[in-house]
């Protein structure tokens, strides 16, 4: 409920009115899970813009997976993360003896859609960094689950990392076709990388 | 909104614009039946368009003018964002740029107290001094000099500019009793549409000779001569019913308009064609951006504002 409002009463507007998003290829966005979307992460705005793509009755179906040691780290943030947001919380460093993955395939087999920031951290503006490879891991596990790759320009311009005052730019989102495992983790994401490359070619042509 | 309360001449102009608005619906729905193997999407888009753009007008001058501020306001909001999200910025502007939204809601405020002499000044004296002095804060001097003049000059075109349309509902009423408190504006606007579209028809249908084939490579003599006759001659026509300018004010009037209507149009082009794109945004499907559309007004609205300012006021 409270996340239900959360969305409906700041996130929508905000997204809406002080920013405004052009999204192109919406079509390709799942209307259910499990899936697993896929895009560059430049400000903490990433999620709650993509979040806001969805019609408010497939967001509570919705979850950006996100690091714990950065969200859970006190009381209120956590709440916050948890309660509000919705996030999955996953670990960053391994531990022996522990499959940090084990939330994420819960909840898809839940038929979640999850939304996934495969850099890891939030990278320079407007850029995509490296790759992590736990995408590979889960897919490999769940090769039916189709992985949706998204790449937002002009986010890391409104609330770039280290910033808190959020200045209006209008954001473009490029979607693209859905993704399918190929049998290899390694052209898997060679696959992904070259998709959200040439999403960005198409964001670096308009601008 | 009382209705009756407005003069006859302005529930005219709105019934005039629900009219076109049907006809032009009907027309491309008519269009697209007897050409079904056609595809009329752009120009369907385009006036459903119309119609957003007409409500939100009617929004604007038809209720009270603490709605009217408001909504202008955040058409000046819209035009800069979309500015500030096609220009080149610093990132270093970070702050300044959210300084630079500020001057949105107070120079909107000075139009809802309708305090003149500072309207007039705060964007070209007070923010033009405060918005170098944070960056020169911030200490980065690389780019500088680009980086805070484009910043103004987009302030004073969507912000500056585009708030005289507010500020002509708050003139007194009393000075117009043809139009009372929203015929200026609608005058304004009505003739600066049609010049744009008169101008485009006599150049489709007249236009040989280029008038400025490296800004604007559609635009002909014969457009923009024909279209500055038209809106002079429509200016002078409508003058009585809508403001209290005489014939021969009216005529120079639509002659401002025609001449600096083109002007603002060509700027915007000349804006989009440094930074090599075909439409300033995309918030007006079929249309473009919210700069597309505003184009030619940046430019009327201060100087048909100040002509009859000076002239009535």
């Amino acid at each position: 409920m409270l996340r239900h409002l959360f969305y409906l009463i700041i996130v929508k507007p905000l997204v809406l009115v002080i920013l405004g998003v052009n999204a192109r290829g919406r079509e390709f966005l799942p209307e259910q899970g499990p899936a697993i979307i896929v895009a560059n992460h430049n400000s903490h705005l990433d999620a709650l813009a993509l979040m806001s793509l969805f019609p408010l009755r497939t967001i509570k179906n919705v979850y950006p997976v996100a690091a714990a040691d950065y969200f859970l780290k006190n009381r209120w943030l956590k709440w916050f993360a948890l309660d509000v947001i919705g996030i999955i919380p996953i670990e960053r460093k391994a531990t022996a003896g522990k499959d940090v993955l084990a939330p994420l395939f819960a909840a898809l087999d839940n038929n979640a859609i999850l939304i996934l920031f495969p850099e890891g951290t939030r990278g320079e503006p407007e850029s995509m960094g490296k790759l992590k490879n736990g995408i590979g891991h889960i897919l490999s596990e769940r090769p039916d689950i189709p992985v949706i790759p998204v790449f937002f320009y002009g986010l890391g311009k409104s609330l770039p990392k280290g910033e808190i005052v959020l200045v209006p730019f209008f954001i473009d989102a490029f979607i693209g076709a859905p993704l399918l495992w190929s049998g290899n983790r390694k052209t898997f994401m060679t696959e992904l990388t070259d998709k959200l490359a040439q999403l960005q070619s198409n964001a670096q042509k308009l601008s | 909104m009382n209705w009756h309360a407005f003069p006859i001449s302005v529930q005219i102009a709105f019934l005039v614009m629900g009219g076109l608005l049907v006809i032009s619906s009907l027309f491309s729905i008519t269009l697209a039946k007897l050409h079904p193997d056609r595809d009329y999407r752009e120009l369907r888009l385009r006036i459903k368009t119309w119609w957003w753009i007409v409500a939100v007008f009617a929004l604007a001058v038809l209720f009270n003018k603490t709605i009217s501020v408001i909504v202008f306001g955040f058409i000046s909001f819209l035009a800069f964002k979309e500015y500030l999200s096609l220009i080149p910025t610093r990132r270093a502007d970070h702050r300044v740029l959210f300084w630079a939204y500020l001057a949105i809601p107070v120079q909107y405020y000075w139009v809802w107290q309708a305090w003149y002499g500072t309207f007039i000044i705060f964007i070209p004296v007070y923010m033009l001094l405060l918005l170098p002095m944070r960056m020169v804060l911030i200490g980065e001097t690389q780019g500088f000099l680009r980086a805070i003049g484009t910043l103004h000059w987009g302030l004073m075109i969507t912000v500056f500019s585009l708030s005289h349309m507010a500020y002509l509902l708050v003139l007194p009423a009393a000075n117009n009793p043809a139009g009372g408190v929203v015929g200026l504006l609608i005058y304004l606007v009505f003739l600066t549409e049609i010049n744009d579209v008169s101008q485009y028809i006599w150049g489709k249908t007249l236009g040989k000779r280029k008038i400025i084939p490296k800004v604007s490579p559609g635009k002909t003599v014969a457009g923009f001569l024909g279209g500055v006759a038209t809106t002079t001659i429509l200016a002078a026509a409508v003058a009585p019913h809508l403001t209290p300018l005489s014939v021969y004010e009216a005529l120079g009037a639509g002659l401002l308009i025609g001449l600096s209507g083109f002007i603002g149009d060509v700027t915007i082009s000349a804006l989009k064609r440094d930074l090599g794109v075909k439409d300033s945004g995309s918030i007006l499907p079929g249309h473009g951006g919210i700069l597309d559309r505003l184009d030619s007004l940046t430019y009327t609205a201060p100087l048909f504002f100040h002509y009859i300012y000076f002239l009535h006021y």
